[in-house]
């Protein structure tokens, strides 16, 4: 019987280091393996001991490309240790930050990593040969986001303008008020590069994933709400380790999520779309329909059209934040050291990241726990593997290689984040 | 003429520096058009090989096998550019060089036996020589512009290696620890991030790294004067320039 073997040693387009490995013996798939090999850097580790203050700065350096993400999950998790809660206002201020992380990053990934791999090119670069105003249109929308960061934030990698508590200085109204127009144009952008994509030959592929993601009762979740699950997960953030736990296995520097009972589950844009479709904004909602999506998405191929649909949300939302904006007075919550224990939970471009800390009565942190979304993602998208595997074995080796780098990509993997990860080998016999 | 082929490394890092040269959306299509973009994995699986005539590298040296990665990479490039804390200073990671490494994988990892890792993070020029070493947690975008400019060109890039007092000075900021006595690490870091703490009414974090000849003692004597405890001292010097020798030392004294 023979034997095929298709391995990538260090997968592209993605962020961080990865591999991918499947050996097949004739129709039978001997190993799917999606390995990440990022060196660990121990942050959990050296957090112990340090003032919970810095936790927000030092947790945002596991990714650059979603430093809000971790600012924000240890920010709410020493918030919730130190007993202070934010003013309506800081809030606002947080989600419109939030925003400008979710369109670079969704634009980054959707346009620059994802898309060269539906019309079988290497990169954007290629792309803007064939069709440069896709690609400038794409670039001037995640330019967007990463001014509305610099605005808020001083920088769009690393913000040095957050703090526990809300912002160092309230971001300028004039400053911020002059985003609008960019943000208008980028809602209607948003569309037509949703639109542009929706064009792509989706490889036919569906599965029954078990959904999490936050969820609030008012508004389609980013940093607010609690667990839920299309299975009927309905918790608060803090109850995060009763119901889910991470593993250790010898192919991945990047612990594995899993779900109590052992299954995978999925995080990300397709979880939040299907758990929040009726709280999307009318105009996304109509995009959708116009990309011939449902409420539920199930084809992971098409995640890349969720996350132009999440783009012009988050244009949406931000525009209405601008609109009315005023600088927040006070622009944080004063928050004295002392004893406890916090949880935090934010939805990440990729999705759910958690963090729990404990503090000591100097406000020091003794205990710290990152759970990053691709670390959450990375069985489920083992089970997707094997299934695009089984269901294309006649494929030749490139093509099934470039099917399965695909898969992977689908999830936006930040490998970087996940190894607080992926070489592809397929081996066939 | 032949565009000069550019390639991009990551080792040990956040991937923010080298996202800071796809966060160039006004320039990247005049970039790609100058140059040839012949490895740089984040963003093309187009993948050609050396020899390169530039490599911007990204990241810290942390296990065994990125030691031997970075001499083969060495070997390859006619000009080799560190980008950013990681690669210049070891990054945050580098808080690992003051403890036992073993007991931060236990902490981490449930199976300790399944991660390869060295006891510490290097900066890339503890390793092979460096032509030109690009501060910042991450990189300003316009200074790396201006290296990818000036390198084309054949010329040194203009990035001061004054303090971010300068910065503060220059851009008409009010100093925030003369001001507000609010502790700042302004005075031994070089400036180059577009003056961002201060001017937002916190103290700097010293991102960017030791200027040139500091004098962190002096730094130190004012910062206890806030009231700053020891320990909050050498915390202040351990975060994501830690391994740069000037904040080492002056963090060891704290201890």
């Amino acid at each position: 019987m023979s034997e095929r073997v298709l391995q990538v040693d260090a997968l592209a387009r993605v962020e961080g280091e990865g591999a991918l490995y499947v050996r097949l013996k004739g129709e039978e798939i001997e190993k799917v393996e999606f390995r990440i090999f990022e060196p660990p850097r121990f942050f959990e580790a050296f957090l112990q001991g340090r003032d919970g203050h810095e936790a927000p700065d030092i947790t945002s350096r596991i990714c650059g490309i979603c430093p809000i993400a971790y600012i924000m999950g240890a920010s709410h998790a020493m918030e919730m240790a130190l007993g202070v809660s934010v003013t309506p206002e800081i809030h606002a201020v947080r989600r419109l930050i939030y925003c400008g992380e979710w369109i670079q990053s969704h634009v980054l990934h959707a346009a620059m990593l994802h898309a060269p791999d539906f019309l079988g090119l290497s990169d954007a670069i290629k792309i803007a040969e064939v069709n440069p105003d896709l690609v400038k249109t794409a670039l001037r929308l995640k330019k967007i986001g990463n001014s509305l960061m610099e605005v808020v934030g001083g920088r769009s990698v690393h913000p040095v303008n957050t703090r526990v508590g809300g912002f160092y200085s309230a971001p300028e109204k004039a400053k911020v008020r002059a985003l609008l127009d960019e943000l208008e144009w980028g809602i209607e952008a948003s569309r037509k590069v949703a639109l542009a994509f929706s064009t792509f030959d989706f490889p036919d592929d569906e599965h029954d994933y078990t959904f999490v993601s936050l969820s609030d009762p008012d508004t389609y979740a980013i940093c607010e709400g609690r667990l839920v699950s299309n299975r009927g997960l309905n918790i608060a953030v803090s109850e995060f380790n009763d119901h889910f736990y991470e593993e250790h296995v010898d192919r991945s520097n990047a612990l594995h999520g899993r779900m109590r009972d052992g299954s995978p589950y999925l995080v990300g844009p397709l979880a939040r779309y299907a758990n929040n479709y009726a709280l999307l904004s009318d105009g996304a909602k109509e995009t959708a329909a116009m990309c011939g999506l449902g409420e539920v998405v199930r084809n992971p191929f098409k995640s890349i059209l969720v996350r132009m649909i999440e783009t012009q949300y988050a244009c949406e939302e931000a525009a209405s934040i601008v609109r009315d904006y005023e600088e927040p007075k006070p622009c944080f919550v004063e928050t004295p050291p002392k004893a406890g224990e916090g949880h935090g939970c934010t939805e990440a471009p990729r999705g759910i990241c958690y963090h729990t800390y404990k503090l000591d009565d100097e406000g020091r942190i003794t205990h710290a726990q990152i759970v990053p979304p691709t670390s959450q993602n990375q069985p489920q998208i083992e089970v997707d593997l094997t299934r695009v595997v089984a269901a294309n074995l006649g494929m030749t080796d490139a093509d099934l290689k470039w099917r399965c780098e695909q898969t992977i990509r689908n999830y936006d993997p930040c490998i970087s984040c996940a190894t607080h990860f992926l070489k592809l080998t397929v081996e066939r016999s | 003429m032949t565009k000069p082929k550019l390639a991009v490394w990551k080792f040990s890092s956040c991937d923010g520096c080298q996202l800071t040269l796809l966060d160039c959306e006004d320039e990247l299509l005049d970039i790609a058009g100058a140059i040839d973009i012949a490895h740089f994995l984040e963003a093309t699986s187009e993948i050609k090989g050396g020899p390169y005539d530039i490599s911007l590298v990204e990241g810290s040296i942390t296990t065994p096998h990125d030691r031997e990665r970075i001499q083969e990479i060495r070997k390859n490039s006619k000009v080799l550019i560190t980008i950013g804390a990681c690669a210049t200073a070891g990054g945050i990671q580098s808080l690992r060089n003051f403890a036992d490494v073993e007991a931060f994988t236990s902490a981490v990892y449930a199976h300790p036996e399944y991660i390869s890792t060295l006891a510490k993070s290097d900066a890339i020029a503890d390793h092979v020589q460096v032509d030109f070493e690009l501060r910042g947690c991450p990189v300003s975008k316009h200074q790396l512009l201006e290296l990818i400019t000036a390198t084309l060109a054949g010329r040194i890039p203009r990035v001061p290696k004054v303090s971010q007092c300068v910065e503060c000075k220059l851009s008409g900021t009010v100093c925030v620890m003369v001001a507000h006595g609010t502790p700042c690490l302004g005075p031994v870091t070089q400036a180059g991030c577009g003056n961002l703490c201060p001017s937002h009414g916190r103290g700097c974090y010293g991102c960017f790294g030791p200027k040139e000849n500091p004098n962190p003692p002096a730094l130190s004597a004012h910062l206890a004067d806030l009231g700053m405890a020891p320990k909050q001292v050498r915390d202040f010097y351990r975060s994501f320039n830690a391994g740069a020798p000037a904040f080492a030392e002056e963090s060891k004294s704290h201890e």
